[in-house]
């Protein structure tokens, strides 16, 4: 390879290391995990990048990006001491990269495909990490609102404020249409401040990142729920168009006996009370969440790890993760089990609950369990888990947090029926995201199903595109092939 | 936003608050109920809507101090401001004309079944009113129910006004005399309406019951105000909070709403020592 023939200093094969607090310490508070790079490190890991040439042959780090950022630009960037040119580049694909720098699973998308993770003993160019320094740097120099066009005169709603609705409202406010983003909870971000803990998102970025689109001239109304406390129709007749992005905040259940036990939450109720209602901080905030002694969460994904790790830090002594398949179908972020595993989440894997016992209290106090093993692959290619029969067995648990995942937010489709869903209560949605009823888009975990931040993102950013489209050149209605079919 | 417009202790514990919350009063109907937030750290907790003006924007609320947040709820004053106020939240009730309704109150009870006796009334029924407290001056809303109801029945546990004893004792006299009663609306204390449920049973007489279990969100998010009823699992913030009173799991409730006790006491103790 030309690289190679250089006469340059040694090729780093290791990302430069990320500091962090030490498990036995970070248990104990929701201070963030990784404490961040300094700048000089930061030069030094975009040194690793070889700057790779497109080819037909290989896929490089920006085809496993869900937005396309142009990974090799920003680096180069930072190669050439530009930071400001480098966010400057990411901010035109994501504008979310101070939460995707922390939550996004790179290692299976942007550092999944970088050459250089691919060279024996080599690990890829830490992405993710240079694009949290740079939104953090920003963010800590003050980042100043854009010039913002005319005003237009068009009106547009946007529901639910996690990132498929911050984006939207930003992109659109940009562009100069008045935008009011409606919240059904006290505060603004979805999962980014109800579920995703302060240890691994600290909420002031949340925090910055609303202000920023509210200096976009962005209207936020919290508590209102659409569907109830104003409805669709009104919407309709206020706006021009409308886009919603209400999530997938319905917990699932296995339907199990004695699954309505004291001590079995979801984990939506379980991380809600922990970070939107700051329980950990009870009795100086008022919400109490009451842990036990052993925690058995069930499910592998991040809300699971998430769950696990809130747990021990809110004072249980044994927190399990018990999950059906083996350790590597897990899920999560490999980062976030790691972290986990360091601070000392046990594992019990080919095992799922098949019913909860309490005590005189209603208190759950045992969990029968069955052992699984797996067989064939399924349709997701994943193979599929298999109860062996006879080999159940008994575990004591006083917490049982049931992290299986979620369903979409069923109120918008529910009380608008001119907006069709899929039998999952998916919002149905064409390449362009445009809903079954006219002037309305949506995108995010409502149209995908539960997935990740950096695509819920990128369907704003499309939805964002073809509103601005709908709004200025009011495009042919109804269009959507997808669906008529 | 969220100011409180006017305030009016109807007894030492029970305060009626009224606040401003436009969008909500647009739209509020008999049975639904909201999710209040004191301040930054509070606690949302639900709070039955007691009454609605749309063109004043503000919805009523009456409170009993139960614990902390009710006890802080209690003590703000006229032109105080709320951190959040969400709703209307959970299905309203269900209005046909059914005949004559039995409505039944206890307590803080009282203060819920007001909106929907005054809708019933106005959808056409005759109106039986039976209202119970512990004792005569912790009775409410006594003027304002008579003037829904064709019929009222008054009861203190301490005899201290109308019948000595539980308002079931009226209602259990009404169906041993064969009284033609087609509904029963009963909210209060979960025991109240349990044994109203249970005597209601043998007689075939369908009865309504408004459940009070632990909230946290108010719209199907978590699952804390999962209740089981007819042994199927509900989220009484959305399918509720109005029930069949027969196919309640009453004992489940009781232990679910259990289930913080002792950071309860905890949280009202820290607070009665930082406002002495
Ligand atoms: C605990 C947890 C951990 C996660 N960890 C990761 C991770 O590490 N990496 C990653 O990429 N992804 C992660 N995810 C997934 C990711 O957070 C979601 O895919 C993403 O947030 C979806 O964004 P969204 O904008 O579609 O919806 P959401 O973030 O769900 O936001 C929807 C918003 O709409 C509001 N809403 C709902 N109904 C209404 C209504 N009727 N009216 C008004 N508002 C309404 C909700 O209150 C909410 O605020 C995690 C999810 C959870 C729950
Ligand atoms: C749909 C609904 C409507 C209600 N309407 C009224 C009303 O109109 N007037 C009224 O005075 N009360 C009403 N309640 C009860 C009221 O919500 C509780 O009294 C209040 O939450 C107690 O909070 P606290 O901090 O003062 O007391 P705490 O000490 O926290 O609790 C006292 C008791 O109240 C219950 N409770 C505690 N937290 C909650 C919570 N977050 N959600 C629900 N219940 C809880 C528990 O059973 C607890 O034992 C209603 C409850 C529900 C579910
Ligand atoms: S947004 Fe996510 S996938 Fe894209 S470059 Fe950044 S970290 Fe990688
Ligand atoms: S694939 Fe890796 S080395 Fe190549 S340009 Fe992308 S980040 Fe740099
Ligand atoms: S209160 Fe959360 S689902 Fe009902």
């Amino acid at each position: 390879m030309a690289e190679e023939k250089k006469p340059k200093k040694e090729r780093v094969k290791k990302k430069y290391p990320m500091p962090e607090q030490p498990p036995e310490e970070r248990i104990h508070n929701f201070n963030e995990v990784p404490i961040g790079q300094t700048e000089d490190v930061i030069k030094k890991e975009a040194q690793r990048c070889l700057q790779c040439k497109p080819s037909e042959k290989r896929k490089l780090c920006y085809d496993g990006c869900p937005v396309g950022i142009d990974i090799p630009a920003f680096i180069k960037k930072i190669q050439e001491d530009d930071l400001e040119g480098a966010i400057g580049i990411i901010k035109r694909y994501n504008n979310l990269p101070a939460v995707c720098g922390r939550v996004c699973p790179y290692e299976n998308q942007c550092e999944g495909n970088c050459v250089v993770g691919k060279i024996k003993d080599s690990e890829p160019v830490a992405i993710g990490r240079m694009e949290r320094f740079l939104a953090d740097w920003e963010r800590a120099r003050g980042v100043k609102a854009p010039e913002l066009p005319p005003r237009k005169d068009k009106k547009v709603a946007v529901v639910g404020s996690g990132p498929a609705g911050l984006t939207v409202a930003a992109d659109l406010a940009k562009k100069g249409y008045q935008v009011t983003l409606f919240e059904a909870l006290h505060s603004p971000g979805g999962v980014l401040v109800y579920g995703i803990p302060e240890f691994r998102l600290p909420k002031a970025i949340v925090r910055a990142e609303v202000s920023y689109i509210e200096t976009l001239g962005v209207k936020l109304v919290t508590d209102a729920v659409v569907g109830k406390s104003i409805s669709m129709q009104e919407l309709s007749e206020q706006n021009d168009a409308i886009f919603v992005a209400t999530g997938a905040g319905l917990p699932k259940w296995m339907n199990i006996p004695g699954e309505n036990l004291n001590g079995i939450l979801s984990a939506n109720e379980f991380l809600t009370r922990a970070n939107l209602m700051k329980s950990y901080m009870f009795p100086d905030a008022d919400t109490p969440n009451r842990i036990g002694k052993k925690v058995a969460t069930i499910g592998g994904g991040n809300v699971a790890m998430d769950c696990a790790r809130t747990s021990l830090r809110l004072g249980a002594e044994e927190s399990w993760i018990i999950y059906r398949r083996t350790e590597t179908e897990l899920p999560a972020r490999i980062e976030e089990v790691h972290h986990a595993m360091q601070e000392g989440v046990k594992f019990q894997f080919l095992t799922a609950p098949v019913k909860y016992e309490g005590d005189e209290t209603g208190y759950v106090k045992k969990m029968e369990c069955c052992r699984m093993k797996l067989g064939e692959p399924d349709a997701s290619g994943r193979r599929r888990p298999l109860v062996c029969p006879g080999e159940n067995f008994e575990l004591d648990v006083d917490t049982v947090l049931i992290a299986i995942g979620q369903s979409p937010n069923p109120i918008v489709p529910q009380t608008t029926p001119e907006i069709k869903t899929t039998k999952w209560g998916t919002i149905v949605v064409d390449d362009w995201q445009r809903t079954s009823m006219k002037g309305v888009f949506a995108a995010g975990d409502i149209a995908t199903g539960d997935a990740t931040v950096i695509l819920a993102m990128g369907g704003g950013k499309r939805a964002a595109e073809a509103m601005d489209r709908y709004l200025s050149e009011n495009e042919d209605w109804p269009a959507p092939e997808t669906w008529e079919q | 936003m969220y100011e409180i417009v006017s305030k009016k202790d109807l007894s030492s514990d029970i305060h009626l608050l009224e606040i401003k919350a436009p969008m909500i009063a647009k739209r509020a109907k008999a049975g639904q109920f909201i999710m209040l937030m004191v301040d930054d750290k509070g606690e949302r907790i639900p709070l039955t809507m007691a009454d609605w003006n749309s063109e004043k924007g503000t919805v009523t609320i009456i409170e009993l101090e139960a614990g902390k947040t009710t006890k802080q709820l209690g003590m703000l004053k006229v032109g105080d401001k709320l951190r959040s106020i969400v709703g209307p939240l959970g299905m309203e009730t269900e209005l046909e004309n059914h005949g004559t309704v039995v409505c039944i109150g206890g307590g803080i009870g009282i203060a819920l079944m007001y909106p929907v006796v005054r809708a019933l009334k106005q959808a056409g029924n005759e109106i039986i009113s039976i209202m119970g407290s512990k004792t005569a001056s912790t009775m409410i809303l006594e003027e304002e129910i008579s003037a829904v109801s064709d019929v009222i029945h008054i009861c203190t546990d301490d005899g201290t006004k109308g019948h000595h004893g539980f308002v079931s004792d009226i209602l259990k006299q009404m169906l041993d005399e064969k009284k033609p009663i087609d509904m029963v609306y009963a909210v209060g204390p979960i025991i109240m309406m349990k044994v109203i449920s249970d005597i209601t049973r043998p007689f075939g007489v369908h009865t309504v019951v408004s459940l009070n279990p632990i909230m946290v969100d108010g719209t199907g998010m978590c699952g804390s105000c999962r209740v089981s009823i007819d042994g199927k699992t509900k989220f009484a913030c959305v399918d509720g909070p109005e029930f069949d009173g027969h196919k309640v799991d009453f004992k489940l409730l009781i232990e679910r709403n259990r289930r913080y006790l002792e950071e309860e006491k905890r949280s009202l103790e820290k607070f009665d020592k930082e406002v002495q």
